[in-house]
C-alpha cells in the first residue's frame, strides 16, 4: 500500500521547497527554494533528513492533512498558533512546533495559522516520493514546475511519501528558539549604488520601510520614503542593461520604492539595484509580514560572509543540541533524568542518540 | 580592456565588461562563462555555484560557506588575464517558423506598414537576419536574440497584449524572441514556431542557450501542423535543428 498525505483542506500558499534549483539560471530558470532556509533545515534535522530534502513551505495559513501511511514522523517549525492533531477516535489537541512527532494512519494534522511571521515548514522523515525537476523539488509555480504538479497544494492532492512507515523512537525538539537576529537588515552596497544620488543612498539607510501587501515568493515591495536616482527617469536613471539578480537584490524602479527580490525572482532584470541583503538576513526577511517595519544598514561583503558563516555554525550547534522531546501526554523519563539529575545532556547529532555530558552550548533548557 | 566587479551581496558578484550591447562585449561574457565552467571542471575554482551571462556582464554566484569574494575574484581575474577564447563552443540553430497564417502573425501587416515594406519583405529580412542568443531570462527559456535586420527596428507596442500564445515569434527594438509560455507581451507577433522553447518533459527543458547563433526557416501551415504534432507527442528530433560550428 502506498504511503501518502492527503490534503483535505488547502492552506493559502503551500508549496514544496528544498534549498533551490541551482545551475540553470543561465537558461532563465529561477532558483526558487525555501524563503527561510533555516526553518526548513531545522524541520528536516528534527526528523533526521538531510538538509537538502524538500519540505512543505507554509505561507500564512497551512493545510489540513490526513495521514494515509502506517506511520510518519513529522516536524513543524515556525510560530503556529498552534497546529492541532485529531482522529481517528480522538478529539483535536495541540501539537507543538519545533519538535518531531510520530503520526499514525487516519490522524489529521491541522496546521492552522502562523502567528507573527509569514512562513513555517513541515518536514517528513524520508521526504516525498516525487520526481526531481532539473535536480530539485522546489516548486516554481509561474512556470508550473517542480514540487507537486508545479503548483501550490489543493484539496484532494495526495502527496506520496518515500517511506510507508517509520520506526518508533525518541522524538526530538529544538533546545531553544533559533535567533534569526534583530535590528536593521544588513545589506552590502551594489551592484548599482552609483545609479543613486548621495541623498538617495542616505534615505535608503536612514529611513524606515514597511513591508507592503505586495509581498510574495518573488519579491517584497516596501513602502516608505522614495529613494532618489542620480539621473532622472527620463534620462534613463532607472534603466540598466539587464544583468543578473542575486538573492536579496534590492531593485529600485523609477517610482523610487525598494523591492527586495526573493526565491522566485527572475534571473535577470533591468532596474538598478542599490544594495543586496546579506544572506544571513534572508531567512528573517522571508518570514516578514505585510505591515512590519524594517531598516537597512550597510556592511562590507567580507562582514556579510563572516556573519553567514557564524549563522551556519549556530545552526549546526542548534541541531547538535536537539533534546529528547516529552511524548504527548506522558512522562518522559529520559527528559526527567536530563533535566533533574544530569542537567544538560545533549545529543551530538540528531542521528546519534547516545547522550554525553553537557557542552558549552547546553541546549536542554 | 578592463572589467568592473560589482558586489551582489555575499553570495554573488557581477563581472561587467562594458556598458553597451555589442557582439564583442557579449563574446567576452560568453568566453568567461565558458572559462569558469572549464576551471571548475579542472578543480581550479571551487565554491562557485553557477554563472549567469547577460548582454554585457557575467554574474558569478558562490557559496560563502566554502569560499569568499576575496578568494574568488583574483581567480576570475587570472582567467581573464590568461585570455578568453572567442565564441567558445557556440551552436548554429535553425528554427522552423510559419509566417503565413494571420492567426500566427497578427502584427505582420502593421510591421510592414510601419517599416514601409511589403509583408514578404519583412519575412525575408527576418529570415536573413544573423541572430545570436544573448541572454535567457525573465521566464525560463525566454531568449533575447539580437541581430535583427536594422530595417525592422520598431519600439514595443504601445499597448501590450494580455495574452500572447506560446511559441509566438516576435520582434521589438533590435531583437527577436520566441515566447516559451502563453504570457502577456508587448512585442510584434510576425510568426509562430511549432517548437516549444520550454518543454518540462524533456531532459533539457530549455532548448536555446546563450551564445547560440540562430536563424529561421520558413515553413507552411501543413509542415507546422506536422511538426507541432511531433512536438506534442514528444517524438520530434530536436537534434536535427542543431549544427556545431
Amino acid at each position: 500500500m502506498t504511503a501518502a498525505l492527503k490534503v483535505i483542506r488547502a492552506g493559502l500558499f503551500d508549496t514544496l521547497q528544498d534549498l533551490g534549483r541551482t545551475g540553470f539560471m543561465a537558461l532563465g530558470m529561477p532558483t526558487a527554494g525555501a524563503m527561510d532556509r533555516i526553518g526548513l533545515s531545522l524541520a528536516n534535522a528534527l526528523v533526521g533528513n538531510p538538509a537538502s530534502t524538500a519540505g512543505l513551505e507554509i505561507g500564512v495559513m497551512g493545510p489540513d492533512l490526513l495521514v494515509e501511511a502506517d506511520s510518519v514522523r513529522i516536524a513543524l517549525v515556525g510560530p503556529l498558533s498552534p497546529a492541532l492533531i485529531e482522529g481517528p477516535d480522538a478529539a483535536p489537541k495541540p501539537l507543538d512546533s519545533d519538535r518531531s512527532h510520530l503520526l499514525k494512519r487516519g490522524q489529521i494534522l491541522r496546521v492552522g495559522m502562523i502567528e507573527g511571521a509569514s512562513t513555517a515548514y513541515l518536514a517528513l522523515a524520508g521526504g516525498f516520493d516525487l520526481p526531481l525537476f532539473m535536480g530539485s523539488l522546489s516548486t516554481y509555480s509561474r512556470a508550473g514546475i517542480g514540487g507537486f504538479d508545479g503548483r501550490k497544494l489543493a484539496a484532494g492532492d495526495l502527496l506520496p511519501l518515500a517511506k510507508t512507515s517509520v520506526p518508533a523512537g525518541n522524538e526530538r525538539r529544538l533546545g531553544q528558539p533559533f535567533d534569526y537576529g534583530s535590528g536593521p537588515l544588513r545589506v552590502t552596497w551594489g551592484p548599482q549604488e552609483d545609479y543613486f544620488s548621495e541623498e538617495g543612498r542616505r534615505t535608503f539607510v536612514e529611513a524606515e520601510y514597511l513591508v507592503s501587501k505586495e509581498a510574495d515568493r518573488m519579491g517584497i515591495r516596501f513602502e516608505g520614503p522614495t529613494i532618489a536616482h542620480a539621473k532622472s527617469v527620463d534620462e534613463g536613471g532607472a534603466d540598466i542593461i539587464s544583468d543578473g539578480i542575486a538573492p536579496g537584490a534590492i531593485q529600485v524602479p523609477g517610482a523610487g520604492l525598494p523591492i527586495v527580490l526573493m526565491a522566485d525572482r527572475q534571473t535577470v532584470g533591468g532596474y538598478p539595484k542599490i544594495a543586496t541583503v546579506a544572506s544571513v538576513d534572508l531567512p528573517r526577511l522571508g518570514r516578514l509580514l505585510p505591515g512590519q517595519a524594517v531598516r537597512f544598514t550597510a556592511i562590507t561583503v567580507a562582514e556579510a560572509e563572516a556573519l553567514r558563516r557564524d549563522q551556519e555554525a549556530r545552526l549546526q550547534r542548534a541541531i547538535a543540541g536537539f533534546v529528547v522531546a516529552r511524548p504527548p501526554g506522558g512522562i518522559d523519563l529520559v527528559r526527567l533524568y536530563e533535566e533533574n539529575l544530569i542537567d544538560g545532556v545533549v545529543f551530538d547529532s540528531p542521528w546519534n542518540v547516545t547522550s554525553k555530558p553537557s557542552s558549552a552550548e547546553g541546549g536542554t533548557k | 580592456m578592463s572589467v568592473r566587479y560589482l558586489s551582489c551581496g555575499d553570495t554573488a558578484f557581477t563581472v561587467e565588461f562594458g556598458n553597451e550591447i555589442s557582439p564583442e562585449i557579449n563574446g567576452r561574457v560568453m568566453a568567461l562563462h565558458a572559462a569558469i565552467g572549464l576551471a571548475r571542471e579542472a578543480g581550479e575554482i571551487s565554491g562557485v555555484i553557477e554563472t549567469v551571462p547577460t548582454m554585457r556582464s557575467l554574474m558569478v554566484t558562490y557559496d560563502p560557506l566554502s569560499t569568499s569574494r576575496a578568494d574568488l575574484q583574483p581567480k576570475v581575474d587570472a582567467l581573464i588575464a590568461r585570455g578568453l577564447p572567442a565564441d567558445a563552443g557556440s551552436r548554429q540553430v535553425t528554427l522552423p517558423c510559419c509566417y503565413d497564417d494571420p492567426e500566427f502573425a497578427p502584427d505582420l501587416t502593421e510591421v510592414a506598414e510601419r517599416t514601409k515594406k511589403t509583408p514578404e519583405e519583412v519575412i525575408a529580412a527576418h529570415l536573413a537576419s544573423p541572430f545570436k542568443v544573448y541572454v535567457l531570462g525573465f521566464m525560463p527559456g525566454l531568449a533575447y536574440v539580437a541581430g535583427l535586420d536594422q530595417a525592422l527596428f520598431l519600439p514595443r507596442r504601445s499597448q501590450p497584449r494580455v495574452r500572447v500564445p506560446r511559441s509566438s515569434v516576435a520582434i521589438a527594438m533590435d531583437m527577436t524572441t520566441i515566447y516559451p509560455f502563453e504570457s502577456p507581451g508587448g512585442w510584434h507577433l510576425i510568426g509562430r514556431t511549432p517548437l516549444w522553447m520550454f518543454d518540462k518533459r524533456r531532459e533539457q527543458p530549455v532548448f536555446l542557450s546563450p551564445g547560440d547563433s540562430l536563424s529561421f526557416e520558413r515553413i507552411d501551415r501543413r509542415s507546422f501542423d506536422r511538426i507541432a504534432g511531433e512536438v506534442e507527442a514528444g517524438t520530434f528530433d530536436w537534434s536535427s535543428l542543431v549544427k556545431s560550428k
